[in-house]
């Protein structure tokens, strides 16, 4: 498969920073999937090439990660906490009810505009804080109806391209 | 050193182990049966070159240590102090029981129509150990995607336990690494890169992993359904020719030792299945031989006389077609290396759609060319778009020595309890050097026997007593071997358009180099793009199976190197006792020289029929 330039020199800078030897897998992958959303079989394919890594490794550790993906994602990955001390928390059900309907997608999907994956994850520590979720890596807490629609609305104006 | 052993029980039984053995490996010291479905000898031996670590994935294996409070995995359980062990217990007993009945809670196929129905560690167990499956369900439709029916590897995860014998095999043991764990937790799944079919993964089919089973996860392509139907058609010719690795194992699957030569007992069961022909691919070995004999010799008489640097040396064998795979994908700069002889399946069926339907007035559409082989790989050479020179694919069909064990029971055949009877002509003079090319360095002693007799002008018998060339046999994974010309003869009029004279190998060394397994493969291809002693030889066999052709994908389950080694002795107890045990005195091969390959080895002709060239893959 023929790797496109840009992402050949993509990936050629980013070994550039974490090397080439086989323990760079996993940083050069973080780095590839914090650009694009998520990780490609060319960009598998070249990382392989480039560190002489099994393409089938770089597969298995791509889907052992939570945080790396090999489908295209949102440009915003929220993580809702689905762990039992955040689903007591009194607006826990409110605020993932009002999350969906302003997304308007169900979890595991992404939104039409391609801005927002939805997900659930386990605990992310913010037990005393819940309900809590992750958008990217930006911690967001005390969740309510208001808020999570709020902070979606932040996120969709700031991806909104100046002048819009 | 004995100061150094430790002293543990088992099952009340006193023995003392080096440290670091583990438990399991004690116990089976001692003959106590702990069963492992994650656990096989040959993923933790010295072969594999790489640190292996015991998958511990199965937990059938479990055992009860005094002192500790959970069971232990027995197979991943060092021994580094003395300690007090019971490998049945009420408990052991329950958790095994239950890790059965869960593993059956996600394994959904049919037994009665599996491929490993009566062959199955699985199946086995849960017999032993009368597993309940009511207690945890059976789930009534496939979790997985089947695989796609064309795949020669056919990898069906609804089936598989998760053990990982198949990635390890072809990670450590074969260094393919087509297969990766994906996810984690409940959702690990064993797949290829981006998960797709096997036949479009970097596999070389070479179904190491599917001897290696423990279930029916991992079965090759039946093509036996088609061959019964090319029987069945009174239209058709149907010929068979068997290789010789299936003759030393077929006799496992009607339950022989291993190493009980079937091939004269096969001759008869497959005349009465109805096969029209059936013809011994050591012919199609001795002509492959002479191709690649011939071919060797005057790629040496380029680079050393003529100064060409043209021709590729060492040159590589060419008559495994999981190594041919294997170079296209991870060694395609080295491919003009490859010797351009096909290999003994696909020039049998070449000549047979050719030379032998012209000389029997048979339509070659009309012939089907079936083969019998040790190897699941053998099916993706048959259809490859290189292979049909004469206008017809040289080989229509493949069967493994599995599939055809189970088509000779379908036909109600004892094979053990058959008469002996001859091969057909005119490809029926069996030999001993097409014999042993089922053994790692049976090729390269073939070649050797053949190129050394007809350089030197003398007997191999005089440098070699017997004619066995010990130095290249065995089962090391990497072996070379050299040999000095000290005489030579006069050209053979066969090959006088290729040469004129020997006089430029007199005194010269011919340095030979051996790899079997293609973990070891990579050991050589290592070394030559390093300047090692590899890259100083002039030929080198590669196998791709472990103990070559004999270890082969195909063959009877289960293997390890005991059933490989007796295999190997039944190999080298039938070249010993052949009348013609080289290359170039085999009658049916002097005769097509004569009528049809007019001009010799490498000529025009040969090389339009019994010669191709490889492709990268990508």
């Amino acid at each position: 498969m023929d790797i496109p330039t840009h992402l050949q020199s993509e990936v050629e800078q980013i070994i550039s920073v974490h090397g080439r030897d086989r323990t760079a897998l996993l940083p050069v992958l973080q780095d590839l999937n914090r650009a694009h959303s998520y990780l490609s079989q060319e960009a598998m394919l070249c990382v392989a090439r480039e560190l002489g890594v099994p393409r089938a490794e770089v597969y298995g550790v791509a889907t052992f990660y939570s945080f790396l993906s090999t489908e295209p994602r949102g440009k915003y990955v929220i993580r809702l906490c689905r762990t039992i001390s955040c689903a007591i928390q009194g607006k826990y059900h409110p605020a993932v009810s009002a999350l969906l309907e302003e997304l308007g997608v169900a979890f595991g999907e992404t939104t039409r505009d391609g801005l927002f994956t939805l997900e659930r994850t386990n605990c992310i520590g913010l037990c005393d804080q819940g309900p809590a979720m992750l958008v990217n890596d930006e911690v967001h807490v005390n969740l309510t109806e208001r808020s999570v629609r709020a902070i979606v609305r932040e996120y969709r104006r700031k991806a909104a391209p100046v002048g819009a | 050193m004995t100061a150094d052993l430790i002293t543990i029980t088992i099952d009340g039984t006193a023995l003392k182990v080096s440290p670091g053995t583990t438990v399991l490996e004690a116990a089976r010291k001692v003959n106590i049966a702990i069963p492992t479905l994650c656990h096989h000898a040959d993923l933790c031996s010295d072969a594999v070159k790489k640190p292996v670590i015991a998958a511990s994935n199965c937990r059938m294996c479990l055992v009860d240590v005094e002192g500790q409070r959970a069971l232990q995995a027995s197979c991943a359980l060092p021994i580094n102090a003395p300690m007090a062990i019971r490998t049945s217990s009420p408990a052991i007993r329950r958790a095994r029981r239950d890790i059965l009945a869960l593993m059956m809670s996600e394994h959904f196929g049919d037994c009665p129509a599996c491929k490993r129905n009566g062959n199955c560690e699985l199946q086995d167990l849960c017999s032993e150990y009368q597993v309940d499956t009511s207690r945890f369900g059976r789930p009534g439709k496939p979790l997985f995607a089947r695989p796609d029916p064309e795949n020669i590897i056919q990898r069906d995860m609804n089936k598989c336990v998760l053990c990982r014998r198949c990635l390890r095999t072809c990670t450590f043991y074969q260094g393919v690494n087509a297969l990766t764990p994906t996810g984690k937790g409940q959702d690990v799944s064993i797949a290829t890169f981006m998960d797709r079919e096997m036949m479009d993964a970097w596999c070389i089919n070479c179904g190491q992993c599917v001897n290696r089973c423990p279930t029916g996860a991992l079965v090759e392509r039946d093509d036996t359904a088609a061959v019964w139907k090319a029987i069945e058609n009174p239209d058709k010719f149907v010929v068979i020719q068997t290789a010789p690795a299936p003759r030393a194992s077929i006799g496992e699957c009607f339950g022989c030792e291993p190493g009980t030569p079937m091939t004269f007992r096969m001759n008869t069961a497959l005349k009465r299945m109805g096969f029209d022909r059936v013809f011994d691919t050591t012919f199609s070995a001795d002509l492959t031989i002479l191709e690649e004999g011939a071919e060797l010799i005057s790629r040496l008489y380029k680079t050393a006389v003529l100064k060409d640097n043209s021709a590729a040396l060492p040159q590589f064998t060419s008559c495994s077609p999981g190594w041919i795979k294997f170079i296209e994908h991870f060694y395609p700069d080295y491919l003009p290396h490859l010797s351009s002889a096909k290999s003994p399946q696909q020039m049998m069926g070449a000549v047979i759609k050719t030379y032998f339907a012209e000389k029997n007035g048979w339509d070659p559409s009309k012939v089907v060319t079936v083969s019998l082989m040790p190897c699941t790989a053998k099916k993706f050479e048959a259809a490859r778009p290189e292979m049909r020179a004469s206008g017809y694919r040289d080989i229509d069909y493949v069967l493994t020595t599995r599939e055809l064990a189970r088509m000779i029971k379908q036909a109600g055949i004892d094979l053990p309890a058959m008469e002996k009877s001859p091969f057909d002509n005119p490809f029926g003079v069996s030999t001993g050097s097409g014999v042993i090319f089922a053994a790692t360095g049976g090729v390269m002693e073939a070649a050797l026997r053949t190129v050394l007799e007809v350089v030197t002008g003398d007997k191999v018998e005089n440098l070699f007593d017997k004619a066995d060339i010990v130095p290249v046999r065995g089962f090391d994974g990497v072996r070379m071997a050299e040999v000095t010309v000290n005489r030579v003869g006069p050209v053979p009029a066969i090959l006088s358009r290729l040469v004129p004279d020997f006089e430029w190998l007199r005194g010269a060394t011919l340095r030979v180099g051996l790899a079997h397994g293609t973990a070891n493969a990579v050991r050589v291809m290592q070394d030559i793009e390093d300047g090692g002693p590899l890259s100083t030889c002039h030929f080198i066999e590669f196998m791709a199976c472990p103990g070559g052709c004999l270890g082969g994908g195909g063959q009877p389950i289960p293997t390890s190197w005991e059933i490989r080694s007796a295999r190997a002795n039944a190999i080298y107890g039938e070249d010993a006792n052949y009348v013609v045990r080289k290359s170039h005195e085999n009658e049916d091969v002097l005769r097509i020289y004569r009528e049809f390959f007019k001009e010799g080895p490498c000529s025009h002709k040969s090389h339009e029929l019994l010669h191709t060239h490889y492709q990268e893959r990508v």
